[in-house]
């Protein structure tokens, strides 16, 4: 790197070993959690992978060439093989698979951000406060949580999914429904480990409410392993609602997504291959990146599970 | 006579973050057989010493010696055959804790007479291990070969771990920190047995330990180490002698039974014993 | 008392199971009768189903019926079949427990090999080729490499043959006693029909090994990895014991103590796997079961289905709870 003065300055500012401010300490810690990170390079290529993805859901409208819905001439433009005009082939309705592979981000991230925003709250406060209050809450808490673990997630979200009725909407509330299990047993774990230390016991001495405490103390504490796991966990999430999709209970045509469009590529398999393939080429993709950025981030906030 | 072992300049490094970081700086020592023990802190380099002898320094790390003989074989570059035709027939260790040094789904037996069959003697791999047993004053052998290590006391483990690494009657024992991790009533008794056999079979022994009394009336001879170097050579018999601060500093942060010292003095480092 | 216990938690998670299924079939759908007997039933079979599901009676009661019904093995009748549930879900299980048990084997026989070697080999490439088939592994949906495998090694190659458990030449060679295929053929000695039965199977069941494998490899890797840096490992090599040895019977016997678990976890994660594969391969099992149910809103054949596999689920987890007490002489001794 050349020497920057300013750029510099910045960088000893923020490693600095006697910050004057919590802020500074904050932001130093922050900027060594992602230094450490840079080094991490398969962990990059994952955050790469992830930053292309949401920048293709925000400029899809400006990156497809075509339009995702609407086919062109069915005589002439059906089941088309990849070339110079059509990058990826068309589709059975003479629809352009590049132009819908790239609108069908956007389903793809909406559907993990709005999963993970559903899951981890649940997840979150079934944890924290099975742990932090004990006893038969927690006994009771855990067993509803045990319950929700018994069943593979893909065959409840399945389940919910029929009673719900088909629907990219009804797919996620599936999705997340069977998601929070595993946080709440992390929460869980981690407020246990939490919920005697001094710290804790001076607010409540001072006369903080059990929910005060668990929401501004507990929580906070709590997140960052979470986190951690629901970032893990996302390629799961994406590959299950691809899944859903593909099965004909998620997102219901004509709208792109990736695994409705493998199902429907299936039957030109053989001498369209390309239409199954290509979408199937995102979702796996777009797993590996989620994959491995939350590797990457294990190993720098967790070190101790880095060789699980 | 020449000596069971003699280690010259011995090396050892590890790599770290900020380059390779040596935790044993060019230590020389020669054994015949006799006690020998090395007394030192935590991270001073005594428990690689020891375990650079048998080669078993963990793959990380980097051993180079100028000299690393014994009883006249060559060991820095032996042969992964060669070391294991030495390892348990003629030198052996004992480890701290029984804990963890035995392998908690094998029973105390299979690991023993494991020991027996390599080296030779499978019909009498039994008999032999029964009669170790036996040597390490444990009253009921037969119950304990039958035994997993988690039912053991640390005690019985530690007679176990014993009575395996002398069953195939090694020329050398290096025992490191054997009785750190028993009760004090037991040590003596673990000790006691460890002497008693080590004398009778004429072994040549490496006493590691970080507590400079007990191994000042168990050995005949003393290496004291500090920061991975051999600070200072002692006889035993003559600990009042030392000349090195560290070793007196050691010596006087001993609380005595007669004459209150109080406070005790607390050990000065200094930064010259580094060089 | 351990075995009180334990007997109490499975009987209160198949309650739970019980629960969420009825939450699922009765509760949540806006009208819980036209889920069970399709849109098309007449106006007398749909007042009667009502009555039967005790819609008329508060939730309690219709709770208790269902719970009563479930014990017995009554699911109600399937809409697409039109026979009791139970007896369809014991017809297909079968494939399903083939496709599974044959993906599982092939796992273990080869991750467990594999993840001790990239254990072993630390850092080096078969450590970073385990890796990127694990990583794979998790990342492609199965389905998908399922419609590849078809692509390439039938459709392309010819080496397997295609969708389906069997010819329809050889599905009368031989009688349905145990529902497996592979083994009935071979009982009966019907070999052609066992080669072709091979073949059919030999995609899916690899598809499915591959998956398992990734999973295996990884966690042998990493348990691998824990026992190598115990003492006792030290102490082996003090004996003078052979690497080999020290890595096959020391360590791996340590390992194998976890491991267990992860194996019937990740047979387990077959049958749910089993759903998207079965409806890739034409593969007439419990996951296509569930699929064309679902398809069909044949709710009480979706329940009943989900409630097999949930009770399997949990069956799987005892039997690894045992296994556990079995290879661990720390845990058996004190229960």
């Amino acid at each position: 790197m050349t020497a920057d003065p300013s750029r510099q300055g910045l960088s000893q500012w923020l490693l600095s070993e006697q910050p004057a401010s919590r802020n500074q300490a904050r932001l130093g810690q922050a900027w060594r959690i992602w230094l450490s990170f840079t080094s991490n390079r398969l962990g990059m290529v994952g955050l790469g992978i992830v930053l292309i993805l949401v920048l293709v859901a925000i400029f899809a409208d400006v990156i497809a060439p075509y339009n995702p819905l609407l086919g062109g001439d069915l005589r002439t433009e059906r089941l088309l093989p990849p070339s110079m005009d059509h990058w990826m082939g068309t589709d059975d309705l003479a629809r352009d698979i590049f132009s819908r592979v790239v609108h069908g981000a956007r389903l793809t991230l909406m559907v993990v951000a709005l999963v993970a925003i559903i899951a981890t709250p649940i997840g979150l406060l079934v944890g924290t406060t099975s742990g932090y209050f004990g006893g038969w809450i927690d006994t009771v808490l855990m067993r509803i949580t045990d319950i929700f673990l018994a069943f593979p997630r893909l065959i409840l979200a399945l389940a919910f999914v029929a009673a719900l009725g088909p629907g990219i909407e009804n797919a996620i509330i599936a999705i997340a429904i069977t998601s929070w299990p595993p946080y709440a047993r992390l929460a869980r774990a981690e407020t246990l480990s939490i919920r005697n230390a001094e710290h804790i016991d001076a607010i409540r001495l001072q006369g903080a409410s059990s929910g005060r405490i668990i929401w501004g103390h507990v929580v906070p504490l709590c997140m960052s392993s979470v986190i951690i796991r629901v970032t893990l966990d996302m390629a799961g999430i994406i590959l299950t609602a691809a899944g859903l999709g593909f099965l004909g209970l998620g997102a219901q045509p004509p709208q792109p997504e990736w695994g409705a469009m493998i199902a429907g590529g299936r039957r030109f398999l053989i001498d369209y291959w390309w239409v199954a393939t290509m979408p199937g080429i995102a979702i796996f993709v777009v797993s590996l990146g989620f994959n491995l950025l939350g590797d990457g981030l294990r190993d720098v906030l967790d070190p101790k599970a880095q060789q699980q | 006579m020449s000596p069971l072992l003699s280690v010259e300049n011995l090396r050892i490094a590890f790599p770290s973050r900020q380059g390779p970081v040596e935790v044993v700086r060019g230590v020389s020592f020669e054994l015949g057989r006799e006690r020998l023990g090395i007394v030192g802190e935590s991270g001073s380099g005594k428990s690689q010493t020891g375990r650079a002898i048998l080669g078993l320094t963990p793959v990380s790390g980097k051993a180079t010696a100028d000299l690393l003989e014994f009883d006249g074989i060559d060991l820095r570059d032996a042969t992964p055959a060669k070391w294991r035709s030495l390892r348990g027939a003629r030198m052996s260790m004992v480890m701290q804790d029984p804990k963890f040094s035995l392998n908690p789904v094998m029973t105390i037996g299979k690991q023993l007479m494991e020991a027996v069959k390599l080296h030779g003697g499978k019909s009498e791999a039994r008999d032999k291990s029964l009669a170790m047993l036996e040597a390490v004053q444990i009253r009921d052998p037969e119950r304990v070969m039958a035994a997993y290590p988690h039912e053991l006391s640390g005690g019985m483990g530690q007679r176990a771990m014993i009575a395996m690494m002398l069953v195939t009657e090694p020329d050398l024992l290096i025992a490191d920190e054997p009785t750190s991790a028993l009760d004090v009533t037991v040590q003596i008794e673990v000790l006691r047995i460890l002497d008693r056999l080590v004398s009778e079979r004429g072994m040549g022994l490496i006493f590691i330990s970080h507590d400079l009394e007990l191994v000042s009336t168990f050995c005949d001879r003393v290496l004291v180490m500090y920061a991975g170097r051999v600070v200072e050579e002692l006889d035993a018999a003559k600990m009042s002698e030392a000349q090195h601060p560290y070793t007196r500093g050691l010596i006087g942060c001993l609380p005595k039974i007669n004459g209150d010292v109080r406070p005790l003095p607390v050990l000065a480092r200094d930064a010259a014993w580094l060089e | 008392m351990r075995a009180l216990r334990l007997s109490a938690t499975v009987a209160f998670t198949i309650l739970g199971l019980l629960v969420v299924t009825f939450l699922i079939g009765r509760v949540v759908p806006v009208d819980p009768v036209l889920a069970v007997v399709g849109d098309r039933a007449s106006q007398s079979t749909y007042d009667r189903a009502f009555v039967e599901l005790g819609l008329d009676r508060p939730l309690y009661v219709q709770f208790g019926l269902y719970v009563e019904k479930a014990i017995t093995g009554d699911f109600g009748e399937s809409v697409l079949t039109k026979k009791p549930i139970l007896d369809d879900l014991i017809y297909v299980f079968p494939a399903t427990l083939e496709l599974a048990t044959v993906g599982i084997i092939i796992g273990t026989l080869f991750g467990i090999p594999v993840g001790v070697w990239a254990a072993v080999r630390q850092g080096k490439l078969v450590d970073q080729v385990v890796r990127i088939l694990g990583l794979v592994g998790y990342s492609a949906p199965i389905f998908w490499l399922g419609l590849l495998g078809l692509l390439v090694f039938y459709a392309k190659w010819g080496l397997v043959a295609g969708p389906g458990r069997i010819d329809i030449s050889y599905e009368y060679a031989f009688t349905r006693v145990t529902g497996l295929y592979l083994v009935d053929t071979a009982m009966q000695g019907q070999w052609g029909a066992f080669r072709n039965v091979v073949s059919h199977i030999a995609l899916p069941g690899a598809l499915l090994g591959y998956y398992s494998m990734a999973y295996i490899a990884r966690m042998t890797r990493s348990f691998m990895l824990n026992e190598l840096a115990q003492e006792y490992v030290v102490t082996a090599r003090v004996k003078g014991v052979a690497e080999w040895r020290i890595i096959w019977v020391h360590a791996l016997r340590n390992a194998a103590v976890p491991l267990v678990t992860v194996i019937a976890l990740s047979y387990a994660g077959l049958l749910e796997g089993s759903v998207l594969t079965e409806t890739v391969f034409a593969w007439p099992g419990l996951g296509q079961y569930l699929t064309n149910s679902l398809q069909n809103a044949d709710m009480n054949a979706v329940l009943g289905g989900t409630l097999l596999i949930g009770i399997i689920f949990v069956g799987l987890n005892l039997l690894s709870d045992f296994l556990y007490t079995l290879l661990d002489p720390r845990v058996r001794r004190r229960s």
